[in-house]
């Protein structure tokens, strides 16, 4: 099996033994990455010298005897959102396009810790704002289980990487189902970590009250290793929680029993593509085999969760995005005036629908809107917390489907922008009540496409995610196929 | 018709943290273009806020001090606009939850005194500055995210007397506790004053003018005379008065429009996403009610009964409160307080500016040793002129001084016989013009005696001795 195959578990295992170097490893990610690229638009940038520079690093650690940590020489990539000091940050977007940051992103900086090899900078939605990786001013990725469909947004290119062999493992953002979403349709493991587990500092901000980072990988076992490498608290952001961070791989031993799992009702009525619906049931089947209890439970404001969400990441998003106005960095249009250098850089640095949604939040928070939108959304974001705070009362794990739809083709919804809303259905609730939840693969649709199941948990139990994911992924190997490219 | 003018200020201070409220870069006043920056402050992409709790140590101070309700839970929010000083495109402030609210503050004018009730103290971070050249345009972010308290009064005031002696007692408050240096012309306290005009006996309010762009003390009284005589006019014409901004030129002693109404900006706050709120503890609160200091006004009264001195010379010292520290340790180490304050007024201020004094190398210990050995006779006043200009040359202390330089005060009765004796057969024409009535030339004979002791005899002594002499052998 070439080396870009392997998960972050097994290529550890080799890298110790020294049956594998670092190096090996990967370049045999970068002649993956060489001949998939042009294919699946993943990469925004690529930094093959350093990333070969940092392996043989490593191997020379490794020779030297030093303690090393578990991601040591593992190839990764990093949506473009993440900011890494002297390299290209674009976020997709024009405005970015020439931004070369002068710091690292918290993140950035405890994986260089973990000596991890950087090999490139993911494609998104521009700004994180999209469902299907469509809008990104360097084009579209393309799905490798089928290179006329999205991979999902708006970590597209991470999903993509992760699914390609272009990379062990990757960290994307969800604001609204970013990560977990591109996890579904590409058959990966996607994790959207707990609000406050990881730092945002150095991430580019949509919607400050939802982003959170979350890593993606090819296994649960991978997702828990990079969680464990990021997670902590850090004095750079004020909303990063400084509740400890267990040790993941334990809870992976556990069994299922004495876990019950909550099935919403809501979660599963019309508008879900049947054979998602089926492959859904059959996991949950599954896990109750496993051990798992079900039990039925409500969320009743889970119809709200898609208005709800959009006033609220448009309103944050519309003050996020107003730093980019050309006066210090970044894309800056050729004005005579002051008003027109800020109308100029802004219409022509921003896209569609980056713009769209500035809009709609800039109109959302002006005086006489902002009580019957901004603040109405507010309260019931608060209602749509106790929805959760109440169905935790009855179980451990509420499981759901992580899309109503396997990958749609590209430019299907690019004109209708409230059916591409829509395809968040099931993820944007988790993030307005700052959860944690797992993706991963459960199955593939009649046209090989794959479908992902998400299991939620409560604030700071990702090991109890894991734990249920892992022993779900010991009895099954839909996440043991690859798409064929 | 006679008109009642209603004033309330909204005063901008800065506080003296040692490091911005939202980063850790520095505050230094005189620092090079853009040297204090980080990517928290520059707003750069993915950069967070986190609040400095010395800046809110030290708003809290000026909420208790000015005796306000302090919030337990008060909510930073995002103003939102477009200007190149302003980093982020919004400025990190309080709006609806503000961290106190219902203050007041007591001014005194001449035979009376008024409390002027606050609305609300608030924290915010300060923009940078925009520095026009003569091609390009720059921005110089150093000043951006220095910590402010935004202090609202209520409509209170009601002419330029009033709300320029608020404006004095605010500040007299921030800098008796520290917390801001209160610098107009600098621009670390700034103002805007919102003014309307009512007949007399009226209870509703006018149409209010916000004048802005003040930036002295002086320039507010300017400002607001000129505002209420041209909204006299506009009255007294039958017109309206427009709700507008202006802004105070003062060089024309004039304001100017500025925006109207209908174009003031719409600021779309809304709660700020990446600040916890901010919890305020009781604990807290009454553990900074407990270290405030004495305020100007109670200082100022206790100096009176306490060290029996005038309404006029209490009201000096206390004008800064190291100053008044100043005097107070200078006394406690033995200066009479009448004297050290004659002293502190006259020759101290003279040499040092009021806020310089406490810092300067003039100490409390220098004075203090001085004015004993003025007391004890050791030295005369007119000596003590000299010694004190030497203390400041060599900074040593006095009585080393006095004991180097042979400066003792001659007041041994034989020693001063002998020099009486020789200036009285030396100057006999004038002995004899005395003694034919020509008593002002005493005073001569005296400077003579004093001439022939480099000004080290004690006068008092002298002059007694001398007038024996006189009236004795005139006998």
């Amino acid at each position: 099996m070439e080396p870009f195959h392997l998960t972050i578990f097994e290529s550890q295992a080799l890298l110790k033994k020294k049956s594998l170097s670092a190096k090996e490893l990967t370049e045999s990610v970068l002649k993956r990455i060489e001949a998939t690229q042009p294919k699946l638009n993943t990469f925004i940038t690529l930094c093959e010298e350093s990333a070969l520079c940092c392996a043989k690093e490593v191997d020379e650690k490794r020779a030297r005897g030093e303690a090393l940590s578990p991601l040591a020489g593992i190839p990764i990539s990093l949506k473009d959102i993440f900011l890494t000091r002297g390299m290209k940050t674009t976020c997709s977007s024009r405005i970015l396009s020439d931004f070369i940051p002068p710091y690292d992103a918290t993140v950035v900086d405890r994986l260089k810790k973990n000596d991890v090899v950087l090999v490139g900078k993911a494609n998104m939605d521009e700004f994180a704002m999209g469902s299907s990786n469509e809008n990104s001013y360097f084009g579209p990725v393309k799905n490798p289980w089928d290179l006329e469909r999205t991979p999902g947004g708006s970590s597209g290119g991470s999903a993509v990487s992760v699914s390609a062999g272009q990379c062990l493992g990757s960290f994307g953002t969800d604001t609204g189902g970013s990560v977990r979403l591109p996890a579904a349709l590409c058959s990966v493991v996607g994790l959207k970590p707990t609000y406050g587990r990881i730092s945002r500092y150095g991430v580019i901000a949509f919607a400050s009250s939802l982003d959170q980072v979350g890593p993606l990988g090819k296994t649960v076992q991978d997702v828990a290793l990079l969680l464990e490498a990021v997670a902590g608290y850090d004095s750079f952001d004020s909303t990063s929680h400084p509740i400890p961070v267990p040790s993941y791989q334990t809870a992976l031993k556990k069994d299922l029993k004495g876990l019950t799992m909550g099935i919403p009702d809501e979660y599963f009525r019309e508008g879900i593509d049947p054979e998602v619906l089926k492959a859904v049931h059959t996991a949950i089947d599954q896990l109750q085999k496993l051990g798992a209890k079900r039990v039925k439970i409500s969320l009743p404001h889970s119809s709200y969760a898609i208005p709800v969400y959009y006033l609220i990441c448009t309103a944050e998003a519309s003050s996020n995005l107003a730093r980019y106005d050309g006066v210090q960095y970044g894309f800056r249009a050729t004005a005579s005036t002051l008003a027109e250098m800020y109308l100029k850089t802004r219409g022509e640095g921003f896209g569609r629908e980056v713009k769209r949604r500035i809009m709609l939040g800039t109109f959302v928070l002006s005086s006489g809107y902002y009580d019957a939108y901004y603040k109405k959304a507010s309260q019931v974001r608060t209602l749509i917390q106790k929805d959760f705070t109440e169905a935790f009362k009855q179980c451990d794990v509420i499981v759901t489907p992580a899309s109503p739809t396997t990958a749609f083709k590209l430019g299907e919804k690019t004109e209708n922008p409230l059916e591409m809303y829509l395809t968040d259905i099931f993820t944007t609730s988790v993030n307005l009540a700052g959860l944690p939840a797992l993706v991963l693969p459960c199955g593939f649709d009649q046209k090989q496409l794959p479908i992902g199941l998400q299991l939620i948990g409560p604030h700071f139990k990702e090991e109890r995610l894991f734990q249920m994911g892992h022993a779900y992924e010991s009895a099954t190997d839909w996440h043991t196929r690859k798409p064929s490219l | 018709m006679n008109y009642e003018t209603i004033i309330g200020l909204e005063v901008h201070a800065q506080l003296r943290t040692q490091s911005k409220i939202f980063c850790r870069c520095a505050t230094e006043f005189h620092a090079s273009e853009n040297q204090n920056v980080c990517p928290v402050c520059m707003g750069l992409p993915g950069s967070l806020p986190v609040l400095n709790e010395k800046a809110v140590a030290f708003a809290l101070k000026m909420a208790v001090a000015t005796h306000c309700q302090i919030q337990p839970t008060s909510i930073f929010s995002r103003k939102n606009y477009f200007y190149p000083d302003l980093p982020k495109g919004y400025q990190i402030s309080q709006y609806d939850k503000p961290l106190a609210t219902a203050g007041v503050v007591e001014i005194v004018l001449e035979n009376t005194s008024k409390k002027i009730r606050l609305h609300r103290i608030h924290m915010e971070e300060d923009a940078g500055k925009n520095v026009h050249g003569e091609r390009y345009s720059y921005v110089n972010y150093n000043r951006a995210g220095i910590p402010l308290v935004e202090i609202v009064s209520e409509p209170d005031l009601r002419n330029a007397q009033e709300a320029a002696e608020y404006l004095r007692t605010l500040r007299s408050i921030l800098r008796y506790l520290d917390i801001s240096d209160g610098n107009m012309e600098e621009g670390s306290f700034r103002c805007d004053v919102n003014i309307s005009l009512r007949p007399e006996r009226s209870d509703r309010f006018g149409t209010k003018v916000e004048i802005k762009n003040i930036n002295s003390f002086r320039f507010v009284e300017n400002a607001i005379l000129y505002e209420m005589e041209r909204q006299r006019m506009c009255l007294e014409e039958g017109k309206r008065i427009v709700q507008e901004t202006r802004l105070w030129d003062e060089h024309e002693g004039k304001t100017f429009s500025m925006r109207q109404k209908e174009e003031a900006h719409d600021y779309r706050y809304f709660p700020e996403p990446d600040l916890m709120p901010l919890e305020i503890s009781a604990e807290w609160v009454s553990q900074i009610r407990s270290t405030l200091p004495e305020f100007e006004q109670v200082k100022k009264q206790r100096f009176m009964t306490q060290y029996q001195l005038t309404n006029y010379d209490a009201k000096l010292l206390v004008q800064e409160k190291s100053l008044a520290d100043y005097f107070e340790q200078t006394v406690h180490r033995g200066g009479d307080p009448k004297l050290v304050c004659n002293w502190i007024l006259s020759e101290v201020l003279r040499e040092f500016e009021v806020s310089k004094v406490a810092c300067s190398s003039l100490t409390p210990g220098h004075l203090a040793e001085l004015i004993c050995l003025i007391q004890k006779g050791t030295i005369s006043g007119k000596i003590a002129k000299d010694v004190f200009e030497k203390i400041l040359k060599q900074g040593k202390m006095p009585s080393q001084i006095v004991r180097e330089e042979g400066l003792e005060q001659i007041s041994d009765a034989a020693q001063l016989e002998k020099v009486i004796e020789f200036v009285v057969s030396e100057q006999g024409d004038l002995v004899k013009q005395y003694r034919e009535g020509q008593k002002n030339k005493f005073s001569f004979l005296v400077g003579q005696i004093m001439k022939k002791t480099q000004g080290k005899a004690n006068p008092k002594i002298v002059s007694e001795l001398l007038k024996n002499k006189l009236e004795r052998e005139d006998t």
